[in-house]
């Protein structure tokens, strides 16, 4: 199977996204710290199949963000995005 | 009066899952279960080197770094060996076929203090080892599986095979590891995964 | 988070192919685009997750999804084969809020289908059938042949309601005699035909697999498309 084909989109991670931020985050923008390119979550590259979700910027392939899941517990390393920019809940 | 207390959570009537083997056996580690495919896991595009550019490294703590290019490093001798494999999203494969390099050739006459190595790869991925879980005919760097060269989806043409360990530390398209005196955590150690990541001890996550 | 649904109704959509409606004791609504999270879990605790876009439009008080087994998936050949009416199935959401369509929008509407990545689409060409105020609107359907075109004669009767939507579709593999559609994999003058002009600017919905979703999205930007009008879903290759 191509890589290619394996990398997905921040829809599909929308759910987990959820568990964490307790916002909807796929419309939340990130700003990447490595090239300053602005992306919406739902169009950023995620890599799903790894023993954590990758995400990585469109623009240069850098991680913006890494999270893995395990015993009860998350790690969220968001040191790829400079700025996550979302809308408050009303 | 007996208690019945139900612990089990909501399970899918009839649903059985890919199969996956739950023996109980001296060579599947805890929690573990045995595949027949050999499912292929991605944190990012997948490289694909030029071989006339590609290179192997020593480097770091290190008096003289060594380099091999691809065809000295195919010129070096190599061994065929069979192993379990443990990926630490719970699969286990066993009797996998590799051919490549052993680190104990490639380390050979190294000058260094260090007791730690950062394995390096194409597209920036890392992982950390003490240098004993190199040495001693415990790691291998291979370019066959199976007999066959080493597919791209795999780590191909070249990734680190430490079977004893989780097998995220197999670090795929490895180009090298850098010799250190502080270990260093790498890709998933820096967030959530173990430093040592034994299998035996089911050491998968900080903490464990 | 996670809720029970019943499944209420079984729909064979095509051969490889069939929508579940579900009975969601406590869905909260939903908006075209959006999709659940839907967990299995077998009788040793092994569990395993996939998502599935929203087929059925917000009007709707039944929630439905459509599902493509594929070979060797491990999810979809138990929803599609396994599963009966009367069984419960874990999921949640409904979930995203970047890949929706909300009637009230005037842009024209450009949407672009990979295969299963039609199903968010269709559920976007409900919502607009429902809607009092309807943008014009292009769908480009592209599939293998005839027989795995999913919802085919609902989007006939919906493109022939004269209400101004447009349904062209793509035959990659095999085309029945007499075919005059396009007949080849997705390029610069088939989305060239088929996209709006620039002005007024339109929204650009598109869903499949990576590849697909990527050389279309490319081809609208290089025609010049701005890429804020695009908003693409792309499934991967995994899953199932």
């Amino acid at each position: 199977m191509e890589t290619s084909e394996m990398k997905v989109d921040g829809n599909a991670i929308g759910g987990l996204l959820r568990e964490i931020f307790t916002m909807e985050m796929t419309t939340a923008e990130t700003t990447c710290a490595g090239c300053g390119a602005v992306h919406a979550v739902g169009h950023v590259d995620v890599y799903v199949n790894a023993p954590g979700v990758v995400v990585r910027c469109p623009s240069c392939e850098q991680v913006l963000m890494r999270i893995v899941q395990g015993r009860g517990r998350y790690w969220v390393d968001l040191r790829g995005t400079r700025c996550l920019e979302f809308i408050a809940a009303p | 009066m007996a208690w019945k207390v139900d612990l089990m959570g909501f399970i899918s009537r009839g649903f059985r899952g890919k199969r996956r083997d739950n023996v109980s056996s001296a060579r599947v580690p805890p929690g573990q279960h045995v595949v027949a495919d050999f499912p292929v896991l991605s944190a990012g595009p997948t490289p694909r080197p030029a071989l006339d550019e590609w290179t192997f490294s020593i480097v770091g703590e290190i008096d003289e770094p060594k380099r091999w290019t691809w065809k000295e490093f195919r010129a070096l001798p190599s061994e065929t060996v069979t192993k379990d494999i443990h990926c630490v999203t719970k699969w286990s494969k066993l009797d996998t076929s590799w051919k490549g390099v052993s680190m104990d050739t490639l380390l050979e006459g190294v000058e260094s203090a260090a007791d730690f190595a950062t394995v390096f790869s194409d597209g920036g991925y890392t992982t950390n080892l003490p240098l004993d879980d190199l040495t001693g005919s415990k790691a291998w760097v291979v370019y066959e599986f199976d007999g066959q060269p080493l597919h791209p989806e795999h780590g191909g043409p070249v990734r680190l095979l430490v079977p004893h360990l989780y097998f995220w530390k197999s670090a795929k398209w490895v180009r090298g590891i850098t010799l250190q005196n502080e270990e260093q955590p790498g890709f998933w150690e820096s967030n959530g995964y173990h430093m040592r990541g034994d299998p035996w001890r089911e050491q998968r996550y900080w903490g464990d | 988070m996670w809720q029970v649904a019943e499944v209420a109704e079984l729909i064979p959509e095509t051969p490889r192919v069939a929508s579940l409606v579900l009975k969601v004791p406590d869905w909260p609504g939903h908006d075209a685009g959006q999709h659940v999270d839907v967990r299995l879990t077998a009788e040793d605790g092994y569990q395993a997750q996939r998502s599935y876009s929203i087929a059925s439009p917000p009007e709707e008080s039944r929630l439905a999804i459509t599902v493509e087994r594929l070979e060797d998936g491990e999810v979809s050949p138990y929803l599609v084969g396994e599963v009966k009416v009367g069984d419960r199935i874990e999921l949640r959401g409904p979930i995203g809020g970047y890949f929706v369509w909300k009637a009230g929008d005037a842009h024209p509407l450009l949407l672009i289908a990979g295969g299963s990545g039609v199903v968010p689409l269709m559920a976007m060409l409900r919502h607009r059938s429902a809607a009092a105020a309807k943008p014009p609107a292009r769908m480009l359907y592209s599939s293998r042949k005839l027989e795995d075109v999913i919802y085919k004669e609902e989007l006939d009767r919906l493109a022939a309601a004269g209400d101004g939507l447009a349904v062209t579709h793509v035959l990659t593999r095999a085309q029945p005699p007499g075919w005059k559609g396009y007949a080849r994999r997705i390029d610069r003058e088939m989305v060239s035909d088929v996209a709006w002009p620039e002005e007024p600017a339109p929204l650009v919905f598109i869903c499949g697999p990576t590849s697909f979703v990527e050389t279309a999205g490319g081809l609208l930007v290089d025609l010049g498309y701005d890429p804020s009008w695009i908003k693409t879903e792309r499934f991967g290759a995994t899953g199932g």
